[in-house]
């Protein structure tokens, strides 16, 4: 017999739970330096249904999952399982209390056999103290069979499709009786068929009252799979509805809503001669058929979603990974570009998506970030760089680009992100390029850094340069384009004109 | 951030920092003087104040001193070299073969015998470029790790290095060729070599872009820099100067053994590392590691003027590189935490 108090409360932790779900999360906030990524934010997931998240590119669902995973730390707000107020100090915490996540990068010991992946830290012993490979063997093979796969325990992972190690990835959360599985566009690198497969296993951890978490960017999946979706922006929680009550636009209306707040300093300039003219550029498996010219002057925005290969596009042009088929034209001749200092050779210049990881020299400093570019072409005599002049210049463009440094000795990473990125832009303007490609020129740097930036890409624009700007900010892209080219997964889904675009028609052209 | 860069000052100033060298210096002299200390203590005498003693202490590090400055362009740019001991063994061999005198009626080339000195010294540094050069195609074109690349070549080129005479020694050399190891020479060719470099690495292109490799191998390539050729061309230069001091050493011992050279790679890499050069690349000059390798000789007699056995040298040493590279591991984390 339970007393009087013990039993009301567990009715009320019944009640709680009735509310609440399988899990829930309520005022959740993460800050990083700089970025406020999650903003008072909540979400809650019922057993048995999948749950889908959308959001543009930096909408805060990543951190968010990453939370519930265990591999962040909320700033403030609770978590609760099952009525239960939790804290996920680590992802093997996570996973012991029922909460499994299948990474958009699968996360399988390529070189061990599907057993091993499966049961690591928890193989099944002999009488030695051994493990016992048969047992192990049999223990998979059964959880295959309620999950009807068909794979051979014994395979090794480095065999496998991408659809078959997912499957892996998914036995291996079912196998630890995961009550939440989350998802991060697993179904990117899959095919049709594969998709199917997948949608098939998913129906079935429904039935068997998982409660599945479905990050996706694909309109189509949502109707198709879940029962009900939030949607985020900006780091913000935005709205919960049910699948069934909505439309493709009601979902885009709430997933662009954002404000445009900056101000951009776009000036009209007289838009010249094509420069660049490229025809059914292609990577098989990365990108197809990307064909768009740029005139002089021009500011041409890329627009689109994560996945949508906006950078492998660049990196082709640059040389960097050239593409494999299609053809660049330069000034109405056909060039051939196999590596960067051919794409500098015809005045072009790149920055990069990254800046720390393919953009600067952090041990160095700013004077050698800034003349790494030019000294390759020139200003060099017999090996000898003609530093006086060289540092000449630097400091003049560092000047006009009003960085913010004691001196250019100061080792690079000691500078702000904007003034790094200031830095880097510096390089490439030294080189003269008549084509700049800018790859998310603004991102992770400050409101005031940022409108600095945007007044000098105008500046350049009006100057007759012609520009390439990749931004997953749809504001900036606006703001900022003469033009506007939207990629969706490797293929440009379409153009659009500065007076006809807006933020609805960007996102109906990214997403599927 | 500080008021200075809050201002909209534009970089104008030149005026340079301190160097970060100043610290390994200051390590340099509290180590000296903590001999020195021990000395009138221990020895009843001054550690410092003998001019003998201290030119052989530079003599005994000047050759792996050569070998360390070719190391400390590599360990820049992102990369290792194991193999410059073993480069250092059969270039030392392959040299004397060519450097011998006529009248040993038991030379390698009988017919080949009192050539000019450029001859076995030009044959010596050629076969050291090439083993250079094939340790860096093999890390720029088949992406091998440079660890891998160069053990390979540690152990082939020893293996050489036996081959060449089946193990037997090779001696009786020119007196144009002997007179590279006499005296103080190998000093002055360490000299020559380490103020060459210094200029290299700052004022060239080949410097600059030696450590854009190394800061960030991608960035480097995108901002048009041939990362591959340029890779080979920095461990053929360091080939070039282990062959340098193949070829010192022979002289100065005035015969040459498959052997010789044996751990230098490991004692020029400390030399580096505890002059400040950082495994991680992108940090380092020459300057540091000259200062390096004094420290690392200044231990080392140190030790002998203590007369401490030399088991517990060598343990020491060991230590000594772990605990150097321990602080490059220190300094690199501060800096993560501060950006």
């Amino acid at each position: 017999m339970v007393s009087q108090a013990t039993a009301s409360a567990i009715k009320r932790m019944n009640e709680r739970t009735e509310i609440d779900g399988l899990l829930a999360l309520e005022g959740i906030r993460k800050e990083f330096p700089g970025v406020l990524a999650l903003d008072n934010v909540q979400l809650r997931i019922r057993k048995g249904s999948v749950h889908a998240l959308m959001g543009e590119n930096g909408a805060g669902k990543s951190t968010l999952m990453k939370i519930i995973a265990g591999i962040y730390q909320p700033d403030a707000g609770e978590i609760r399982l099952r009525g239960e107020p939790v804290t996920l100090k680590s992802p093997l915490d996570a996973l012991e209390q029922g909460i499994a996540m299948i990474h958009q990068e699968l996360q399988l010991m390529n070189w061990m056999t599907i057993a091993e992946n499966i049961w690591i830290r928890r193989e099944p012993r002999n009488r030695f103290g051994l493990i016992d490979h048969g047992k192990m063997a049999e223990m998979t093979r059964a959880l295959f069979a309620r999950l009807n796969l068909s794979l051979d325990p014994d395979t090794q992972v480095s065999e496998l499709t991408v659809a078959q190690k997912q499957m892996v990835e998914i036995a291996r959360a079912v196998s630890y009786e995961s009550r939440i599985l989350i998802m991060d566009e697993p179904t990117s690198a899959l095919t049709e068929r594969e998709v199917e497969h997948l949608f098939a296993i998913i129906r079935d951890l429904k039935a068997r009252d998982i409660g599945i978490i479905y990050i996706t960017h694909k309109m189509n999946e949502l109707f198709e799979i879940a029962d009900e979706f939030t949607v985020f922006r900006d780091g913000k929680y935005i709205g919960t509805h049910s699948s069934k009550d909505v439309t493709r636009d009601d979902i885009i209306r709430m997933m662009v809503g954002r404000e445009i707040t900056n101000m951009f300093p776009k000036i009209d300039c007289a838009i010249g001669d094509v420069i660049l003219d490229v025809k059914n550029l292609t990577i098989p498996g990365v990108f197809h058929d990307i064909s768009f010219s740029l005139r002089r002057g021009e500011i041409l925005g890329l627009a689109g979603l994560v996945g949508a290969k906006r950078s492998n596009v660049a990196e082709a042009l640059f040389g960097v990974t050239p593409a494999d088929s299609g053809q660049i034209l330069i000034d109405n001749k056909p060039v051939t570009i196999k590596s960067p200092n051919e794409a500098m050779a015809h005045g072009m210049a790149f920055l990069t998506e990254d800046r720390k990881e393919t953009g600067c020299f952090l041990t160095l400093d700013c004077l050698e970030n800034i003349q790494s570019a030019l000294i390759t072409r020139s200003h060099v005599k017999a090996g000898f760089v003609d530093q006086k002049r060289v540092t000449e210049l630097a400091e003049g463009m560092a000047k006009k680009l009003r960085v913010k440094t004691p001196n250019l000795h100061e080792i690079v990473e000691n500078l702000s992100g904007g003034n790094q990125q200031k830095l880097l832009i510096a390089r490439w303007l030294l080189t003269k390029p008549r084509i700049l490609i800018l790859d998310e020129p603004t991102r992770g740097i400050d409101v005031g850094a940022k409108s600095e930036i945007h007044r000098l890409i105008t500046g350049l624009a009006a100057e007759g340069v012609a520009v390439l700007m990749i931004s997953s900010e749809l504001p900036e892209v606006l703001g900022m384009s003469d033009r506007i080219m939207v990629m969706q997964e490797g293929r440009v889904s379409g153009f659009l004109d500065r007076a006809e675009a807006d933020q609805i028609k960007i996102m109906d052209l990214a997403a599927r | 951030m500080n008021t200075i860069s809050q201002q909209a000052v534009a970089a104008t100033s030149a005026k340079r920092k301190l160097p970060s060298e100043l610290n390994i210096l200051l390590v340099l002299i509290g180590i000296s003087l903590t001999f020195e200390l021990l000395g009138w203590i221990l020895q009843g005498q001054s550690f410092l104040l003998n001019p003998q003693r201290l030119s052989i202490m530079i003599l005994q590090v000047s050759v792996i001193g050569i070998i360390a400055i070719g190391v400390t362009q590599v360990i820049i740019s992102g990369g290792i070299d194991l193999s410059s001991g073993s480069i250092v063994g059969a270039t030392a061999m392959i040299a004397m073969s060519f450097a011998q005198i006529g009248t040993f009626e038991r030379a390698l080339y009988p017919g080949l015998t009192d050539l000019p000195v450029v001859i076995p010294v030009a044959i010596g540094l050629i076969v050291g470029v090439l083993c250079g050069a094939i340790n860096g195609a093999l890390i720029a074109y088949t992406r091998i790790p440079p660890f891998i690349a160069t053990l390979g070549m540690m152990v082939t080129a020893r293996g050489f290095a036996k081959w060449y005479t089946k193990g037997q020694p090779i001696s009786f050399p020119t007196d144009s060729f002997a007179a590279l190891g006499k005296g103080m020479m190998p000093v002055v060719i360490f000299l020559i070599v380490a103020v060459i470099m210094h200029v290299v690495l700052r004022y060239t292109r080949y410097g600059k872009f030696t450590y854009a490799i190394g800061a960030n191998a991608h960035a480097a390539r995108v901002t048009g820099i041939n990362v591959e050729r340029h890779t080979v061309k920095i461990y053929a230069v360091a080939g070039l100067l282990s062959a340098l001091a193949g070829i010192v050493v022979a002289a100065r011992g005035l015969t040459a053994q498959a052997g010789m050279g044996q751990m230098y790679e490991l004692d020029a890499i400390a030399m580096a590392v505890i002059g400040g050069v950082s495994l991680s690349g992108g940090r380092g000059s020459v300057l540091g590691t000259c200062i390096g390798m004094v420290i690392f000789g200044v231990i080392i007699s140190g030790f002998t003027f203590l007369r401490l056995d030399a088991y517990y040298q060598e343990m020491l040493k060991g230590l000594i590189i772990v605990a150097a590279v321990v602080a490059d591991m220190y300094r690199q984390k501060k800096r993560v935490k501060r950006s």
